[in-house]
């Protein structure tokens, strides 16, 4: 490993010690009492968060429930940026699979599930890849700022969606929400612990990263991906069509989050809610920036982030209020964004005029 | 009359003195126990191959970077610089190789800029800048037209802008980082000009360069570089460019090439009425036609901006062609993409480096592979085949002599003349009929440019077409067997090299026909 590539994974996990410190100081700051009775508070506070995402199977499967949607996500946006795209709008494309996969998966009922279950994954990648496609062929053809087009896209998708629960494909009852998905399309279970369940959409989601690695670092489509992103004008000097992976990559990364969005819906809910994404799309992003677009950096940051938000409820038993977790993301994201920084804390600012 | 080692108590006499300059970098020992002595009043040539230490040396003493070991004098007093303020403060200024100047802004905004003439309020006081620039301007003969927008002027200009800026700063003591890199042959001598008034005027002047012709042309002293050590410190009268280019290379050297007689074969590129445009959409190739035939090489001579990059980039395919064909091999590529054109036989060394022959962030290895990356045998249904790419990789650096032998490390991590060996190593390796080759020793030392020089003239050995547009005449008469010259978008005219003088050349490059350039240069 070169100097390169060791400080693309010293940084996040430097940065997450950094913010678990300061979170410490404000924990050890809200507590009352004496020093050491703050102390004993901290401690408290941290094996809660620790038990709260791994103390037993539920936790740990609470924690996988939550990570699989943030690794898909954080694949879309950090394959984009590969290919030097910003993909802010998987929130919309995981919308977008989700109702697509879900309106699919309600009218499944006659085929057996090893047809049901791959088909309405199909569906809803390929939901998602249009959706994505659309501002990657904006782009490509036009120049039209992919961050401004796939936010817009997302209010259109958001508009859609709710027009979809609440009118035409509503299953009654006051809440806007669809119809139950057909049974023979539900993700069987991996795991089950008394009332709750978890799918096996985990393991499809380590499989999309497994495949996401073999792409960038195995295949020439990686090559050209990577090429374009790092300077489009060498790429088209070397013969390679920068629109068409442009809009390749867009349509492989709303592909990733309508995934997520279908993995939702047959896994978890068996319906889809209007207001299912509730940001896990944007959650993307931070997630693509922990794990250094990395596919295995992004399996690793998912964990992370799903431990904290899980592990964030039992803290607050121990009278920790949750937003403590928040804080904690946004130090990690602020801090990886801001890596200079890192590396002025560290000392590893080299004495300017080293080459 | 050898060069004067001065003694201490002389240094009250020099513009600079750096004793013992040491400076560490990560991997390289960039000055290694470096001494300069800089008379005051005099121009100072300090030459050098790339990576030889000259810029590293200069920026230390412009507070850029700072020392390891050493001390800095000026006149005679020692300092210590530790960034670019304490330079000027003493009267020091650098005139970069790449200008810091700002596009949309005037001549007199550009030079005031950072030290800024003001009115009530704080307010930029216009009418004053202009006054002190035009004062200046005048006091030292460089003539520039104050109001002028610095991206509508000429790079000859913007560079005498940066000088002024630095006399405007009340500097005495000039830095010139390889200022003719950019300049035609006139501009090149204008600026020896201004540089010779500058002399008259009391400043000192240090100009580095790797261009041995100037060096005895302007200068008074001469310090050469190698490898991080002074190599030689001679006064310029009694030097020669080849005992200079011995002391840069640290061995005999070829200046001019020496080309074998060759019958050129048959046609493979024939250019009819092109027409292209430029990136405002204004036309700037207007219709050229020309034709290309086996181991020939064709010269094309022009000031830059004069149509050849748009040309350039139009035969191999990145640049949409407004009229004409293009026939290459038989077949016409007037509308083909880059990857058809690179399939059918056209390599390419792009005249613009970091923009498009390199991807900086990849390793030299992946580098080698662009272009190729999508069959075999670099790869093999669709994935990369990392073995070939590494073996094919590894041959090419040890042929071609990149330093370090490295495959593995970014592109950007090399010198210059090994990235352009890189890439020529790559378009070498396509085996083509024909090859496009732009500016290929821009910004090279003279070991890297006798090498790219010895391979092209190989590749006309071997029967390919090439097609070799340069802004160095020279490079262009000792290699090219017809030339074409281009002006405004237009070809001025064929000639051989035989026939021609350079400064008939550089008459044509301006725009006169080859009748007109050998009436003025006979008068």
């Amino acid at each position: 490993m070169n100097k390169k590539q060791w400080m693309r994974v010293a940084i996040p996990i430097i940065s997450i010690i950094i913010s678990l410190l300061i979170a410490s100081i404000i924990i050890i700051w809200i507590g009352e009492g004496s020093f050491t009775d703050r102390i004993d508070f901290l401690v408290e506070a941290y094996t809660q968060l620790i038990k709260g995402a791994f103390g037993n199977k539920t936790a740990v499967m609470n924690t996988i429930i939550k990570m699989t949607p943030l690794i898909l996500t954080g694949l879309a946006v950090g394959f984009g940026f590969r290919a030097g795209v910003f993909n802010i709008g998987a929130e919309g494309q995981m919308a977008m699979g989700a109702l697509t996969a879900t309106i699919f998966a309600v009218n499944a009922a006659s085929l057996p599930s090893f047809i049901a279950i791959p088909l309405t994954m199909i569906v809803g990648m390929l939901a998602g890849a249009v959706w994505a496609g659309i501002a990657g062929f904006l782009k490509a053809t036009t120049g039209a700022h992919e961050v401004i087009s796939t936010i817009m896209l997302n209010w259109i998708a958001y508009n859609i969606t709710n027009w979809a629960v609440t009118g035409p494909f509503n299953a009654g009852g006051g809440i806007p929400k669809s119809p139950e998905i057909a049974s023979s399309a539900k993700l069987p279970n991996l795991l089950t612990s008394q009332a709750s369940f978890m799918s096996f959409g985990i393991l499809i989601a380590i499989t999309a990263a497994v495949v996401m690695y073999i792409i960038l670092y195995k295949t020439s489509m990686g090559y050209e991906v990577k090429a374009v992103g790092f300077n489009p004008f060498a790429a088209e000097y070397g013969g390679i069509n920068v629109s068409k992976n442009i809009i390749v990559t867009m349509a492989i990364s709303g592909a990733l989050a309508g995934l997520a969005g279908t993995l939702e819906a047959t896994g978890l809910y068996y319906r889809f809610y209007g207001t299912l994404s509730s940001g896990k799309g944007f959650d993307g992003i931070s997630i693509a920036l922990i794990g250094q677009n990395n596919p295995f950096g992004i399996l690793a940051a998912s964990l992370l982030i799903g431990a904290l938000r899980t592990g964030s409820n039992q803290m607050q038993f121990a009278g920790v209020p949750k937003h403590i977790v928040m804080i904690i993301q946004s130090i990690i994201i602020f801090l990886v964004a801001a890596e200079r920084m890192v590396m002025t804390i560290m000392g590893w600012n080299k004495k300017k005029g080293a080459k | 009359m050898p060069f004067h080692i001065p003694q201490e108590e002389e240094y009250k006499d020099y513009a600079v003195v750096m004793k013992g300059i040491v400076k560490q970098f990560p991997k390289v020992l960039a000055n290694d126990n470096v001494d300069l002595y800089i008379k005051r009043g005099e121009i100072h040539a300090i030459v050098g191959e790339n990576g030889a230490g000259k810029s590293t040396l200069m920026n230390q003493l412009y507070g850029l970077y700072n020392a390891d070991a050493g001390k800095i004098l000026i006149n005679g007093k020692e300092i210590a610089i530790d960034n670019p303020k304490d330079a000027i403060a003493v009267g020091i200024g650098m005139v970069h190789q790449h200008f810091m100047l700002v596009g949309p802004l005037s001549v007199a905004e550009n030079i005031v800029l950072g030290d800024e003439p003001t009115k009530k309020f704080n307010l930029f006081d216009l009418k004053r800048a202009r006054r002190e620039v035009k004062k200046i301007s005048e006091e030292y003969g460089l003539k520039v037209d104050v109001d002028a927008k610095i991206e509508d002027i000429s790079v000859g200009t913007q560079q005498r802008v940066e000088i002024l800026k630095t006399l405007f700063r009340g500097a005495d003591i000039l830095i010139l980082d390889e200022p003719t890199a950019v300049l035609t042959p006139q501009e090149t001598e204008e600026l020896f000009v201004v540089l010779r008034n500058l002399q008259n005027d009391g400043k000192t002047i240090i100009f580095i360069t790797h261009k041995l012709n100037e060096v005895i042309a302007v200068s008074n002293n001469v310090t050469v570089m190698r490898g991080g050590k002074v190599t030689g410190q001679i006064p310029t009268k009694e030097t020669s460019t080849r005992e200079l280019a011995n002391m840069m290379v640290g061995r005999e050297v070829l200046l001019r090439v020496e080309k074998e007689k060759k019958e050129a074969g048959e046609k493979v590129l024939e250019v009819q009425d092109l027409k292209v445009n430029d990136n405002r959409d204004l036309p700037a190739v207007k219709g050229v036609s020309f034709d290309i035939r086996k181991g020939e090489i064709l010269g094309i001579a022009g000031v830059a901006g004069n149509g050849q990059s748009e040309l350039e980039d139009a035969l191999t395919g990145l640049r949409k062609k407004i009229a004409g064909t293009v026939t290459f091999n038989g077949v016409d590529i007037s509308t083909a993409t880059p990857r058809d054109i690179r399939e059918a036989g056209m390599s390419h060394i792009a005249a613009d480096r970091y923009k498009y022959a390199m991807v900086k962030e990849f390793t030299v290895a992946y580098n080698i592979a662009l272009g190729r990356h999508y069959k075999q045998p670099f790869a093999d249904g669709g994935f990369l085949n990392h073995r070939k790419i590494n073996a094919i990789s590894k041959e090419l650096v040890k042929k071609f002599d990149v330093r370090p032998p490295e495959i593995q490390l970014s592109a950007e991590n090399l010198s210059g003349g090994n990235q352009q060996k890189m890439v020529v190593a790559r378009e070498f390796d396509y085996n083509p009929l024909c090859m496009v080759v732009s500016q290929p020793t821009r910004g090279l030392d003279i070991g890297a440019i006798e090498f790219i020089h010895s391979t092209i003239l190989d590749l006309r050995q071997e029967d390919v077409a090439i097609l070799l547009i340069s802004m160095e005449l020279e490079e262009i008469l000792s290699l090219s067997d017809r030339i074409l010259v281009m002006y405004e978008g237009q070809i001025m005219g064929e000639v051989t090299p035989d026939e021609v003088t350079m400064e008939e050349l550089g008459l044509m490059m301006a725009g006169s026909t080859l009748e007109e350039a050998r009436s003025e240069a006979d008068e």
